[in-house]
């Protein structure tokens, strides 16, 4: 935000706030780096509402990557091979990795990862519906990646351009190894796909179930989505939720056919006129009903979060412990001191 | 190199390595802090991989992992050992990678059929024993709670440590000098810790050696059960 560098030293409204005239001023310096398609860096000054917008989609994405490790992680200890596994694994891992990289680009807004986690915990902030829905077979994990992933990517891509900084640098790290989730998705449910009846069967039982859902992901119609509008004026948004969903359904048709899956929706074919896909209507009742809490398993899901985190507390507490004694500092929480091989 | 390669040495190690990462495998989605979520799936993902290597020169990675019975396993018993709390996992990793590396690092300085694999994996186990050191130290030396449970871990796994100093057939390792110098190592994070390095045997009559011998306890046939599950209920299908 090259136009307003000067306002870096001048501080943020969490070092006081400005009086009425210098925010007005600020304001049309945002606005102006905005339109010029201009990053907004931590120190930057920005509107509250734009901060409290960012803080609430980072956290909620950031708890998608740590919630969604779980319906992954119930396949680790099943994994039909050793190569599978492997890769079961190092994808749940990415996704660990991806929850620290947005806790931390929360952190830049001035909300730090307890405070976060704590929202989490009792209910005040959402992750993404998709990971209430279970993983009852092997092919679950294919399809988690090929459309659950897909749809994922085809909503972050255009995050790598959103206007605030430290969250668009996040997501090129985050899609690349998205595309690498996707593929093994892909790849998994091919070979399942090409395999017994038996594994074919699995599949198109595990696509049947995913693929609502999936399409589900991008959000309510446009003319139902509460933040849509003003997230696109301020960039952190590109694309509406429709045009992300057709999108999406344009690129999984033709995969659908190479994989020799079929797409449980009777009504999908392409409309010439309008160069895509049209496809039937989403039961938004369904939607909006897990959104609420009602999702097979929504509590389950939340349950373990918090049991891991309540049962974790006496490590945290002794790693802030032995910090305090062998620095003479608080230490903080933990998270500094968890030894791990970047 | 495969007719060179001990077979009975290469399920030892094999099997340690593939049932150890299976353990932490457990962990994921349960760890105490988003952290140890990526340092415990690191470590899983190099076991995992000397696992691989090792089985592959045995035999069939996936028949071997996933269609023996449990008494045709050769691990040690310690790296069966269920999770426990964060102290056991931890307690288990500490004894086991010490072991790993001090074990890792001789073979890869000889000229054995196992050399090439102990050069690349000792690189990786050196910060699997730094892992388990540095938190066997905040565990040991944290809070008064931290400090009974980590020494109640250390107790409980003693008996299990002995029996990675028995001979096993083809590996060609100097055991009693491996003792003690793991012995030392283990002294000095546990004395650093402010933990104390438990008494008591170190074998039993049924831990004596046993894994190595098929004998194994009985948390372990369940963790096969749930590892061979679906590969099992697929004769000879590809995933």
């Amino acid at each position: 935000m090259a136009t307003a560098a000067a306002q870096r030293t001048a501080g943020s409204e969490a070092d006081g706030a400005p009086d009425p005239v210098d925010t007005t001023a600020y304001q049309h310096a945002f606005d102006a780096a905005v339109a010029a398609d201009e990053r907004i860096e931590p120190r930057d000054w920005m509107p509250d509402a734009y901060r409290a917008t960012l803080v609430r989609q980072i956290a909620q994405h950031a708890h998608s990557e740590i919630i969604g490790m779980q319906p992954e992680a119930n396949w680790i200890t099943r994994a039909p091979s050793l190569r599978r596994k492997a890769i079961l694994m190092a994808k749940v891992q990415d996704e660990a990795g991806h929850g620290l990289y947005l806790y931390s680009a929360a952190e830049t807004l001035g909300t730090g990862r307890d405070e976060l986690l704590d929202k989490l915990h009792s209910g005040r902030q959402k992750y993404s519906s998709i990971f209430n829905y279970p993983t009852l077979t092997w092919a679950d994990v294919g399809a988690i990646g090929w459309l659950v992933d897909g749809a994922a990517i085809t909503n972050q891509v255009p995050l790598c351009r959103c206007s605030y900084g430290p969250y668009a640098r996040a997501m090129v790290r985050i899609c690349k190894e998205e595309s690498f989730h996707q593929r093994q998705g892909y790849e998994l449910l091919l070979a399942l796909s090409k395999g017994t009846p038996e594994q074919h069967a699995m599949a198109q039982d595990a696509v049947n179930r995913w693929w609502w859902p999936s399409l589900m992901m991008f959000g309510p119609p446009d003319d139902e989505s509460q933040h849509s509008a003003q997230s696109m004026t301020w960039k952190i948004k590109r694309h509406s939720n429709d045009e992300l969903r057709q999108r999406f359904v344009d690129i999984c048709v033709p995969q659908a056919e190479s994989l020799g899956l079929t797409l449980p929706d009777p009504e999908l074919r392409w409309n010439e006129e309008r160069g895509h896909h049209d496809f039937g209507p989403i039961d938004w009742t369904e939607f909006w009903e897990v959104l609420k809490g009602n999702g097979p398993c929504n509590e389950q899901r939340i349950n373990q979060r918090r049991r891991a985190h309540d049962e974790g507390a006496w490590v945290r507490e002794a790693a802030a412990a032995y910090a305090a004694k062998h620095t003479g500092s608080a230490g903080g929480t933990g998270h500094e001191t968890g030894a791990t091989r970047a | 190199m495969t007719a060179t390669v001990p077979a009975t040495a290469a399920l030892a190690l094999g099997d340690d390595a593939l049932v150890l990462s299976h353990r932490l495998g457990e962990w994921a989605g349960h760890a105490p802090v988003l952290e140890e979520e990526v340092a415990l799936a690191n470590i899983v993902l190099d076991l995992l991989g000397q696992a691989r290597v090792l089985l592959s020169l045995a035999g069939d990675e996936d028949e071997l992992a996933y269609l023996r019975e449990e008494r045709a396993f050769r691990n040690l018993q310690l790296v069966e050992q269920p999770n426990g709390d964060f102290a056991h996992t931890i307690a288990r990793q500490l004894y086991f990678s010490t072991y790993q590396q001090l074990l890792y690092a001789e073979l890869a300085s000889g000229d054995g059929p196992f050399a090439p694999l102990a050069a690349k994996a000792v690189k990786e186990v050196a910060y699997h024993r730094d892992h388990a050191e540095q938190w066997t130290l905040r565990l040991g030396d944290g809070t008064g709670t931290s400090h009974e449970r980590m020494q109640h871990a250390c107790d409980a796994l003693w008996r299990f440590t002995g029996e990675m100093f028995q001979p096993v057939e083809g590996l060609d390792a100097d055991r009693a000098a491996l003792e003690t110098r793991w012995l030392e190592s283990v002294g000095d994070v546990l004395g650093r810790a402010t933990l104390t390095l438990p008494e008591g045997p170190r074998t039993g009559a049924w831990s004596a050696g046993a894994g190595r011998q098929g004998l194994h306890t009985e948390p372990f046939g369940r963790m096969l059960a749930e590892m061979q599950h679906l590969h099992r209920s697929h004769p000879g299908a590809s995933w």
